[in-house]
């Protein structure tokens, strides 16, 4: 165990801790214990910058499953490393953002920091495993601590929806994913990612590439919210804003980001990867931007403008991904890459205090709705500067950090156009195209944000509470990030060697690094060129959209704001339940011998099926041993007393005919050279008769069975089948065993059972030395009946009691 | 009990034979290595003795002569017998890798025998309790 | 012997299809039986002595079936007794042992 591990796994540690904490605490707020532990892990991770800047990587590994090549190995390179600082930094600010925004005395506060804590935890597993079954595990941690917490405030209908929405959304693709990785392991023979990268020649030919890529990029494009997935991110909306500032904005939605750059080294320069990505991320772009104009509500804006950066960003990293087709480092590819890390980044800071303020707004004033909302820059003049800054940042005005990324994502495009490859020539007009008038919509719908929100007169009236500033606690963390924005604005450069040349070296693994391409140096001014004309174009049409906004709000396109794809969702989820719901009534019938007929039945048919498949029936009679006459009576005994049973009418009659069963068979062991099965088998069956006898004393005498003679032989004939089965089942494997010559596992017993356990009964040996186990387990099962059965007897529950 | 008896030859026969059958239990119980017998059929056995007992005397004569809780004997013996597995991760130094064979203790000398007759007097306590528990619990529900 | 198994099976089948409770788990006990034997059955029958190392013979059955059923019996009897337990317990709470009266709701 690593120090990597640790800062895995202390998140959970500090989860379980927590609730046990929290009655001695209660004075202080829990959020004041928790920002210890992504401060500290934020601070643990800085000192990797500078290794992994030279180019360094850090792996560690601790076995876990090694027979199957599962090992739980942290690693880090600069990709991971920008993720990790992301996910403690922000988190951080966030939890601190919490402690002001989830009051004490009415949040169940044990349960959000829990879940907070464990997603946490599960995001750094993440980004953090070099073994994807490792990383499937974390990734599904994070899908169900994203939907507890989603349902943070669980007696809300939304919420619930929400949540599961997202739960079932996500870890299909997770599901998915999974798959996908399980034929990644028959390509490679390996759960690893970076030897599957090392040995990345052969995969791309494979003719499971394709299967594969679609499989993984499921669990991507889920989880990152891309079209036509992206409906949950909305519902999500309903938890609270520093979960939806954390999870839904900063961390987790780019986890699927994460992941295909990740796995850009392995899969990259394949036509179909690229087109996938970059198409999908492109109509994420385009899809999102639009949607995020109709939204009335804040967050739900804010959530449809995360989709649309976020298919920005998928976007530049399909495009990218064609300078390992090209096996070149030229600045012509690279430049997607460096855009989507520099855009990922930025994101981060600016949507992280966009939503914080939209929390800010939401809690001050009680309503998200921008209807409702405006003339709040006099009351809360801090709020508004950070949204300004935010906003600004968002829709690429220069100098803050979103302009110099979003002016790469143009280069970036206008260079795809002339990669010649996959088509390029013809279909690659629709990047700049697309791009350029997702930009518009981004532009308009952050004047949206911000215009509708703060400008215009103050009405207090219009709100239910008094309206005021929020307490500086609660601003502290947007500020931070709002600095972070203006600071990066302006000195693009403190980024790019730390942060964006590790990452894009990561992503381009076996370029050659120290190509002219990877030196990243980021300038605000670089001549009157197409890119500043794209800027410019934006500002103003946007300007012009957004100023002539009163005509075009009252088309119906507008006032609807359910995402289409949202009721396809519906009619899917309520068609499966009333699918299932069919399929169960038709075979839970309530009566416990349908359940049993369909149980024997599928037992018979399937054990017929297999025989006849593999032509298993042999009876072979040269080995059976000679059967003695007392045998003969023995089992002529047992046989006629097995089948009177079930024409006995007596209550006392079965019984003493069973007890008379159970002693035939003791016989039986003894006769088969078992005397220990014969002691057990004759002290139980006096047990058990004398239980039967005390508890059966009070129940009524069998009834006549009043069945139709056609159920009846139906029964008789399903037994019958089963009883056959099981002989020629017998018969069929005792010749075959006979036929095969294996060596049974007991001589190793009989040899040694006198030497290395010293006794000579090997019944007892096997069970007290060789298989102790298994004998501690089966007392424990007879322990737990026992108790049971004291439980139902002496409790004495009545109909509809719950325990 | 349910039915009450007053059968004098009965309960002098009984009062006899229960106890012989719990000594031969005991018997059985230390046998189990060498010959047929062993934790299970010993505590059978004894358990076999007491609802002997049962069947012949008053309830609350016996919960005076045995005043025993059947149900804490169960993980009284689940104990002693999971307790000697970690014994063997004491001793077996070279087994602590694969700390789940500790029943392979037997496997380095003297502590063997003692161990394994520990285990089995968790097995032992664990299934006469257990068959005990059952019988005593259904028929003294009224 | 494998007919044996067989006609244990066959009544075991057969009873826990009926309508009693107390057929039923005679029914259990029944199947209980039939997979001891067969156990038995497919380790070979009279392949040696018993099991015990101290006599003079030096072929013995199979000593590691014989645990496996040891096992198993006392787990039947868990069983069995629990069934018991329940089927008891039913009749004291609804007065019924017939499972065509005790079954639940359709939609359940």
């Amino acid at each position: 165990m690593s120090f990597l591990h640790w800062a895995i796994l202390i998140p959970f540690l500090f989860a379980i801790i927590v609730p046990m904490l929290y009655k001695y605490i209660r004075p202080v707020h829990t959020g004041w214990f928790i920002l210890i532990v992504p401060s500290v892990l934020f601070v643990f991770f800085l000192p990797y910058i500078n290794p992994v800047a030279d180019g360094e990587t850090f792996m560690e590994t601790v076995p876990w499953v090694p027979s199957l090549g599962i090992n739980f190995s942290a690693f880090i390179d600069g990709w991971s490393l920008l993720f990790a600082l992301l996910i403690t930094g922000i988190g951080a600010l966030v939890v601190l953002y919490s402690i002001y925004y989830l009051d004490k005395k009415y949040e169940d506060l044990t349960n959000f920091y829990v879940h907070l804590l464990m997603f946490m935890g599960a995001m750094l597993g993440v980004v953090l495993s070099d073994n994807v079954i490792v990383l499937y595990v974390f990734w599904e941690l994070t899908s169900i601590s994203s939907t507890l917490l989603i349902s943070y405030w669980y007696h809300r209908d939304a919420s619930i929806n929400g949540a599961l929405k997202s739960l079932n959304i996500t870890v299909l693709g997770g599901f998915a994913m999974l798959a996908g990785f399980a034929l990644l392991y028959v390509m490679t023979g390996t759960f690893s990612i970076q030897e599957m990268i090392g040995q990345a020649g052969g995969v791309i030919d494979h003719p499971l590439f394709l299967p594969t890529i679609i499989l993984i990029l499921l669990g991507a494009f889920t989880k990152s919210a891309q079209f036509p997935f992206h409906i949950w991110l909305p519902d999500a909306m309903e938890a609270p804003t520093p979960v939806s500032a954390y999870l839904h904005s900063a961390t987790m939605v780019k986890a699927g980001i994460y992941l295909v750059a990740r796995f850009t080294p392995l899969f990259g320069g394949a036509p179909e990867w690229f087109w996938i990505i970059a198409g999908g991320g492109l109509l994420t772009l385009l899809w999102g931007s639009l949607s995020a104009i109709r939204q009335k509500d804040l967050k739900g804006l804010l959530a449809y403008s995360t989709v649309s950066q976020l298919g920005m960003v998928m976007c530049l990293l399909g495009l990218g991904s064609a300078a390992l087709y090209f096996d070149d480092a030229n600045e012509l590819y690279t430049v997607a890459i460096l855009a989507a890390v520099f855009h990922l980044f930025n994101h981060a800071s600016f949507k992280g205090s966009l939503f914080m303020t939209a929390g800010i707004v939401d809690h001050e004033t009680g309503t998200r709705d921008i209807r409702a909302l405006g003339g709040l820059m006099l009351v809360m003049p801090a709020t508004a500067t950070i949204s300004l800054i935010g906003a600004a940042s968002m829709a690429g005005i220069p100098p803050l950090n979103g302009f110099l990324s979003k002016e790469h994502f143009f280069m970036a495009i206008t260079d795809a156009t002339e990669y010649g490859i996959f088509n390029m020539e013809t279909a690659g007009m629709l990047f700049p195209v697309i791009g350029w008038l997702a930009s518009v919509f981004t532009f308009v719908y952050c004047c949206i944000f911000f215009f509708k929100t703060f400008a215009g007169p103050f009405e207090p009236e219009r709100f239910a509470k008094k309206v005021h500033e929020a307490p500086i606690g609660m601003l502290i963390s947007p500020a931070v990030l709002g600095l972070v924005v203006v600071i990066v604005g302006i000195f693009p450069n403190l980024l790019s060697q730390s942060i964006i040349e590790p990452s894009m070296a990561a992503i381009l693994q076996g370029l050659p690094t120290d190509a002219e391409a990877f030196t990243v140096d980021i300038e605000h001014w670089h001549g009157f060129d197409l890119e500043l004309f794209m800027t410019i174009g934006v500002v103003g049409f946007g300007s012009l959209l957004y100023l002539a906004m009163g005509k075009w709000r009252k088309l119906s396109i507008y006032n609807k704001t359910t995402d289409p794809f949202s009721p396809v969702y519906d009619s899917g989820i309520t068609g499966l339940l009333k699918g299932s719901r069919l399929i169960t009534n038709v075979q839970m019938t309530g009566r416990l011998r349908d359940y049993l007929t369909f149980v024997s039945a599928f037992f018979l048919i399937i054990t017929i099926w297999t025989m006849i498949r593999y032509d298993a029936f042999v009876i072979d009679t040269q080995n059976i041993s000679e059967i003695s006459t007392y045998e003969v009576v023995l089992v002529g005994l047992l046989v006629i007393s097995m089948l009177a049973l079930p024409f006995i009418q007596q209550r006392v009659a079965a019984i003493v005919v069973l007890g008379f069963v159970g002693f035939l068979i003791a016989l039986f062991f003894v006769n088969f050279r078992a005397p220990d099965l014969a002691l057990t088998q004759l002290l139980i069956e006096t047990v058990l008769v004398i239980l039967f006898m005390l508890a059966f004393y009070h129940l009524p005498e069998f009834r006549k069975e009043k069945m139709k003679a056609s159920f009846k032989w139906s029964n008789a004939l399903l037994s019958f089948g089963v009883g056959l089965m099981v002989t020629l089942i017998a018969l069929s494997a005792f010749s075959y065993g006979q036929g095969h010559d294996f060596s049974p596992v007991s001589d190793y017993y009989i040899e040694n059972s006198a030497d290395l356990a010293g006794g000579y009964n090997m019944v007892n040996v096997v069970l007290v030395d060789f298989r102790a186990l298994d004998t501690v387990l089966e007392v424990l099962v007879l322990g737990v009946a026992a108790l049971a059965v004291v439980a139902l007897i002496r409790l004495k529950m009545k109909e509809g009691d719950d325990i | 009990m349910k039915w009450k008896t007053n059968n004098l030859l009965f309960i002098h026969v009984t009062r006899i034979v229960a106890f012989l059958i719990l000594t031969f239990s005991i018997y059985l119980f230390f046998a189990g290595h060498d010959d047929p017998g062993g934790g299970f059929i010993g505590g059978l056995m004894t358990a076999c003795s007491v609802l002997l007992l049962y069947l012949t005397f008053d309830k609350r004569k016996i919960d005076e002569m045995l005043p025993i809780n059947y149900v804490y004997l169960i993980p009284a013996g689940l104990l002693i017998a999971f307790g000697t597995g970690f014994l063997g991760i004491l001793f077996a130094d070279p087994y602590l890798t694969q700390y789940f064979d500790y029943f392979t203790l037997p496997w380095i000398g003297e502590f063997e025998l003692a161990t394994a007759v520990l285990f089995d007097v968790g097995i032992y306590l664990g299934v006469a309790a257990s068959a005990l528990v059952i019988i005593v619990t259904i028929a003294g529900d009224e | 012997m494998s007919i044996v198994v067989g006609v244990s099976f066959m009544v075991g089948t057969y009873l826990i299809m009926a309508r009693s409770l107390l057929s039923v788990v005679i029914g259990l006990n029944m199947l209980a039986h039939g997979s001891h034997l067969l156990l038995l059955t497919m380790a070979g029958l009279k392949t040696g002595a018993p099991p015990l190392l101290d006599r003079p013979e030096t072929a013995f059955s199979d000593p590691l079936p014989q645990a496996l059923i040891l096992t198993a019996i006392v787990i039947s009897f868990g069983i069995t007794a629990f069934t018991i337990a329940i089927a008891y317990r039913t009749y004291k709470v609804y007065q019924t042992d017939d499972l065509e009266q005790l079954r639940g709701s359709p939609d359940e």
